[in-house]
């Protein structure tokens, strides 16, 4: 899967305007070099952060990350697309204590209670991530308006990967829209 | 009716932390017990169904029981590995293959949350790496959403622990004996938003045993004869909720416990408004209420009034979780859905000491565990 913007779109992308906020703009700098968590979980079409999915072919179902068949109607005709870059949180908590390692691949000392939630987007999924941005872990609502963002991940290893998250925003202040006109960034 | 088994024998080894017992050396003790409560010796049983999440090869109890050649299956499906194993045992017997069989479950788990391996449960190690891959987040975003749209309030949470540690005081096999206070419940610890460490079980240790007949049997035995009305297991379907999940549908579908349920009252022909006494996963406050409701012992938002009333205590119109459920008892992965099963004999046999519930002649229990499964029975006297 090449992270590029040649992946079709979603069935349903979100209308409405779009900006770099300076704080994301800032975090991107220093972000798009560091190497992904994982290969395939997300791309910067336009220069802007947006998560890979798949799409049923024949029921549009979508699903993340993407998969070879569709959960819904069990066919196997599935294409890699875009999700929607913004959304709304369905449900959250937060991580109080420090998950056990292995698996959790986080750096010990800089263990601070993070929140994680789900946040609901167009074309009828909602993506499970970490919560980011808000003033205290707890500081997240259901229903709020939610936008993807990539962040430096430090790992107990030492070194630093990147790392998808949601941060609260209001739809465009921050998130990614296919073909918006005069879309420019200043992390691009 | 009788339905198509029925247990003639239990035996538990009590739940709690055994740092000097091995898990395999409690399955031995529970299955000993239960032998003697049947009245049966090991040689007598045609067939063996063991479940162990952590603590071994159920299989390998044949070398302290004793090599008699009989075929004994593993199972394991997580939190739901009792279920499965009442499952197996029932189609065992119900095909005609075998008349007398021993269920055994048990577990011994380190301290603290599970650990699961992403690649365990098909997915990326990054889902591990980014601290999502835990049970406890999965609660709490679970009943969060669902206090959102059904009007609960962690009073109500904090009533179901503090009934789980009542009724655990009275269960001599239960490990958290000691009641709490609402207030304590809501003020210890906040573990993921919004359950507190008091509403969440933890991993323990413990083993249950069954020996399990068919029904026809069942007179022989000395102890009263419970019958399993009928036994049921679903995965998930598209639509539901369910844990170690990195994107779910916002289409709802119904959920593996909801549909585990409707399926045991249809073969049962027992269903909600009938049962003396229920038993359902309580992996913490939350699921208890919202199992209620998906087993459709509730409606959805009712639960609120049911713990304001007492309705799930010992001595209400629906006793629930009378033995302390997974809160008191904590959760030993294999034996958990057998201690369900246990639990629900007893108060059947009329033998529940100090929480008997008076008159039970109909139980129903339910169990659920990743990654999104969920085991239902119907038992009655």
């Amino acid at each position: 899967m090449p992270g590029d913007a040649g992946l079709p779109q979603p069935p349903a992308t979100p209308p409405g305007p779009s900006g770099a906020s300076a704080a994301r703009a800032a975090g991107t700098l220093d972000v798009r070099g560091l190497p992904p968590v994982a290969e395939n979980l997300f791309c910067w079409p336009d220069g802007r952060p947006r998560l890979i999915g798949s799409a049923c072919r024949a029921c549009a179902t979508l699903a993340f990350p993407q998969q070879q068949s569709c959960p819904r109607c069990c066919g196997e005709d599935v294409e890699a697309v875009l999700l929607p870059a913004e959304g709304t949180l369905w449900s959250w908590t937060v991580q109080r204590f420090p998950p056990k390692s292995p698996p959790y691949a986080g750096a010990e000392a800089e263990f601070r209670p993070f929140a994680v939630g789900y946040v609901a987007l167009d074309g009828g999924i909602a993506v499970q991530g970490r919560l980011t941005g808000a003033a205290t872990p707890d500081g997240y609502r259901i229903g709020m308006p939610m936008r993807l963002v990539i962040e430096p991940f430090p790992r107990s290893d030492g070194t630093t990967v990147a790392a998808y998250a949601f941060a609260p925003g209001p739809a465009g202040s921050g998130g990614s829209l296919p073909g918006a006109p005069g879309e420019t960034s200043a992390a691009s | 009716m009788t339905g198509s088994l029925a247990i003639a024998g239990i035996g538990i080894y009590p739940f709690g932390r055994h740092e000097d017992v091995s898990g395999l050396q409690m399955a031995v003790t529970a299955a000993r017990a239960a032998l003697a409560d049947a009245g049966v010796s090991w040689p007598d049983i045609q067939f063996a169904v063991g479940g162990s999440d952590s603590a071994g090869r159920p299989d390998t109890m044949v070398s302290r029981l004793g090599l008699t050649g009989l075929p004994f299956t593993n199972v394991i499906n997580g939190c739901a590995t009792g279920g499965a194993s009442l499952l197996t045992a029932r189609d065992a017997i119900a095909s005609g293959a075998h008349e007398i069989g021993l269920v055994v479950g048990f577990d011994k788990h380190p301290r603290g949350a599970f650990d699961p391996r992403p690649e365990d449960w098909g997915l990326g190690a990054w889902y591990g790496d980014l601290g999502l891959m835990l049970t406890t987040q999965y609660f709490g975003i679970k009943i969060q959403r669902y206090m959102h749209e059904h009007g609960i309030t962690a009073a109500s949470l904090a009533r179901v622990a503090a009934k789980a540690f009542r009724n655990g005081e009275r269960n001599p096999a239960a490990w958290r004996r000691k009641p709490l206070s609402e207030d304590d419940i809501l003020a210890s610890a906040m573990v993921a938003d919004p359950l507190t460490q008091y509403m969440f079980c933890s991993p323990s240790a413990g083993a249950v045993a069954l020996v399990v007949c068919h029904p026809d049997l069942a007179a022989r035995f000395p102890a009263p004869p419970v019958y399993v009305r009928a036994v049921s297991m679903r995965s998930r379907r598209f639509g539901s909720f369910e844990v170690f999940s990195p994107s779910v549908p916002l289409t709802r579908g119904p959920s593996p416990s909801q549909e585990a349920a409707r399926a045991a009252y249809a073969e049962a022909g027992i269903g909600p408004g009938e049962f003396g006494v229920v038993q359902v996963q309580d992996t913490e406050s939350g699921a208890e209420l919202m199992h209620l409701a998906e087993c459709g012992l509730c409606e959805h938002g009712a639960q609120e009034e049911l713990m304001r009333t007492g309705a799930t205590e010992i001595g209400g119109p629906m006793p629930v979780n009378t033995d302390g459920g997974c809160i008191a008892s904590g959760e030993p992965i294999g034996a958990s859905g057998l201690r369900q099963v246990y639990e629900t004999v007893l108060q059947l046999r009329g033998r529940a000491g100090d929480r008997q519930v008076e008159g039970a002649r109909t139980g129903f229990t339910h169990v659920y565990g990743a990654p999104g499964i969920s085991a239902c029975a119907v038992l009655s006297r």
